[in-house]
């Protein structure tokens, strides 16, 4: 069999910068699917556009980034999941929103529409306006002992609307089957035509629990279509803002386990410290979650004169409380309900993979301005919601770590860089909280032409869906809180 | 631990009206305690994250006997975040119904008062008014914890008149 190498090197390609984006005609993009799992090489994402499916891959093994793309032709390409089954949900998006078909496709069932908008498919270069239909059914191995719970998309206290279709045997879960799609805003087809400075607001609202890591990777590919050099003062204070929301998240998720798991103390103590960063950050920075603060070309504004006080007296009340926080973690109330809980063995990414042994985080390579931090990834083995709750205070560690060092550094100068009406095309990451965030975008003469955000709940769900099996009905919500489920991300 | 934040005054001219709509409906008095039922419309889960703060021991919320529940039949007061989007109406609806009457509506967040940035996308209708009748709006993207917290307690005065 051709290796994916080969493939790539014998394509034409087209400038994608910070990469050559390879146009393969259907033969090779079969050839790369059926090539990439043997060679361990991962789909990061899979979208389209009015004439192009794209894909794009991490080839851990030369630790470098392929963005590819294959012409649909009559409405088809060829489609990736027979060989890669995490492309699945990304086929029946790119069916949803552009109305191609991926020939062999495992599923095309609706995923994000839901028969109720009122032209389809919304990207298509000509939707048709349509009557209103019934939302899709899923369908599940259905037997007559089984009995099946519905969850949401209504669910949980304070939580996200998503769907969750649970087959029980006994009181442990059998199989568990996610629909998304209920909180779709449009927020592409919102963007197109915008120029980036206007459709960053849109970056910014797809998923707040990463609001900037995702305006940092919109802003990156932006910059790398223009070919624009953002100002070291602002590289600086993009990183202060996406450690300081890895922290914050992180604190919002461990008081959320802490509270299913009715375990009081680390959730009042993490909820407390919480507020005191977010306190601290909307003082230097204006505001509480940093929504808008980053902007292609730079950040919105300077970090507050005393800011960087502020924001250090903040991390040492967390600091001070890190040991103390493990300690609970590791004592009866928390332990006992984490230790084996939701399992995710052959996770890849974000705070599953890693504490499940796979130490992937863009910030080592991709994300610009790490490199000269050595930001240390944390990795733990056991895979289960007991080890991701240590790996998030393991992370919220480095993560101040991260920030004394950059405040320590930052240069002065400009916080933003011009934009120019240029024409291009670019990719941008950033590694969040859930784990890493892709951007893709066209730009024809300062406009957006075509855009794709890939937030990591793409690789939550599948996996969401293995972690659940065999697990207790009743611990559901903690498993979903442990591995921080999204829905906005996703649906888009 | 620090002290919960003081509270902040709430507005009388608001209260006033919101008591006057209850009287005119001739509601029963119910008490100063609320139970909220949180309802995402579509939210691109920043207003879910200040909500969540409401509950730590800076806002201390439960002290005012304001408390989050988990269905709408225990629910005297429907808290509604996000632009309403097409997908999520029939749960909005279907939550509005299974809620006691008498029963408040709040739409927390700018996207829930009127579809926010994401007004016009195919995708939204746009606003909590668009499918059920609005008490009370709470602007911002997303609204501090304070707000949010100073609209529900005029709720609460006014439901104790
Ligand atoms: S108001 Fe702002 S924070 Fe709240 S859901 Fe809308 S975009 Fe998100």
């Amino acid at each position: 069999m051709i290796s994916a190498t080969d493939i790539i090197r014998s394509a034409a390609a087209e400038v994608c910068r910070p990469w050559l984006r390879h146009i393969l005609p259907h033969a090779d993009w079969t050839a790369l699917a059926q090539a990439a799992p043997a060679e361990a090489w991962t789909l990061l994402a899979h979208w389209a556009d009015t004439v192009q499916a794209h894909a794009l891959f991490l080839d851990p093994e030369a630790l470098r980034i392929v963005p590819v793309s294959t012409p649909v032709e009559a409405g088809r390409y060829p489609g990736l999941s027979p060989h890669i089954p995490s492309a699945s949900l990304y086929e029946r998006m790119v069916h949803d929103l552009w109305g191609h078909i991926a020939d062999g496709a495992t599923d095309l069932r609706p995923w994000l529409d839901h028969g109720n908008w009122p032209l389809s498919p919304p990207m298509a270069t000509r939707p048709e306006t349509r009557p209103p239909g019934g939302p899709p059914l899923l369908t599940g191995p259905e037997q007559d002992d089984a009995m099946i719970v519905p969850l949401g998309p209504i669910w949980g206290r304070l939580d996200e609307a998503a769907h969750l279709r649970l087959t029980l045997h006994g009181p442990y879960i059998r199989q568990a089957e996610s629909l998304l799609g209920f909180t779709h805003k449009g927020a592409l087809t919102m963007m197109r035509g915008k120029s980036p400075r206007t459709a960053a607001r849109f970056a910014a609202r797809l998923a707040a629990d990463a609001t900037v890591a995702h305006s940092v990777a919109f802003a990156h590919a932006t910059e790398s279509a223009m070919d624009v050099e953002v100002p070291q003062r602002a590289i600086g204070l993009r990183m202060v803002m996406m450690e300081i929301e890895r922290i914050a998240v992180h604190l919002d998720n461990l008081t959320e386990v802490a509270r299913l798991a009715e375990a009081g103390t680390v959730r009042t103590k993490c909820g407390t410290l919480r507020e005191i960063l977010l306190r601290a950050t909307a003082a230097a920075f204006g505001h509480r979650l940093m929504m808008d603060c980053v902007v292609p070309g730079g950040v919105a504004a300077d970090i507050a004169e005393n800011g960087p006080e502020t924001i250090l007296r903040a991390l040492g009340a967390i600091a001070s409380e890190i040991p103390a926080l493990r300690r609970l973690h590791d004592g009866p109330a928390l332990s006992s309900r984490l230790l084996g809980l939701g399992r995710t063995p052959g996770a890849t990414s974000g705070i599953a993979g890693r504490a499940a042994g796979h130490a992937f985080d863009v910030r080592t390579h991709f994300a610009p301005g790490y490199g000269s931090l050595l930001p240390r990834v944390a990795v733990l083995r056991d895979g289960d919601a007991a080890a991701r709750q240590h790996l998030r205070l393991l992370e919220i560690e480095e993560s101040l770590r991260l920030i004394g060092l950059t405040l320590d550094l930052l240069p002065s100068g400009p916080t933003t860089a011009a934009l120019p009406q240029a024409s291009g095309e670019g990719i941008g990451c950033a590694e969040s909280s859930r784990g890493d965030v892709w951007h893709w975008l066209r730009l024809d003469h300062g406009q957006i032409a075509a855009v794709f955000a890939r937030d990591p709940g793409w690789a939550q769900w599948p996996l969401a869906e293995r972690a659940l099996r065999r697990v207790e009905a009743e611990d559901v919500d903690l498993v979903r809180a442990s591995l921080a489920l999204p829905a906005s991300g996703v649906d888009l | 631990m620090p002290n919960p934040d003081p509270p902040e005054p709430i507005d009388p001219e608001t209260t006033a009206t919101l008591a006057a709509r209850l009287e005119a409906a001739s509601q029963a008095h119910l008490g100063r305690a609320l139970a909220i039922r949180h309802i995402n419309t579509g939210s691109c889960n920043g207003c879910e994250l200040e909500l969540r703060a409401l509950q730590n021991t800076f806002y201390d919320l439960e002290r005012f006997g304001l408390r989050f529940v988990e269905s709408p039949r225990q629910a005297d007061v429907l808290l509604v975040t996000g632009p309403l989007t097409r997908n999520l109406k029939v749960a909005l609806e279907q939550a509005w119904d299974s809620a006691p009457e008498p029963k408040w509506v709040v739409s927390v967040g700018d996207c829930a008062v009127d579809g926010g940035v994401f007004k016009g996308s195919y995708a939204v209708l746009g606003g909590t008014g668009n499918c059920v009748p609005v008490d009370l709006t709470v602007g911002g993207c997303p609204p501090t914890p304070a707000r949010v917290l100073a609209a529900l307690r005029t709720l609460l005065e006014a439901n104790a008149k």
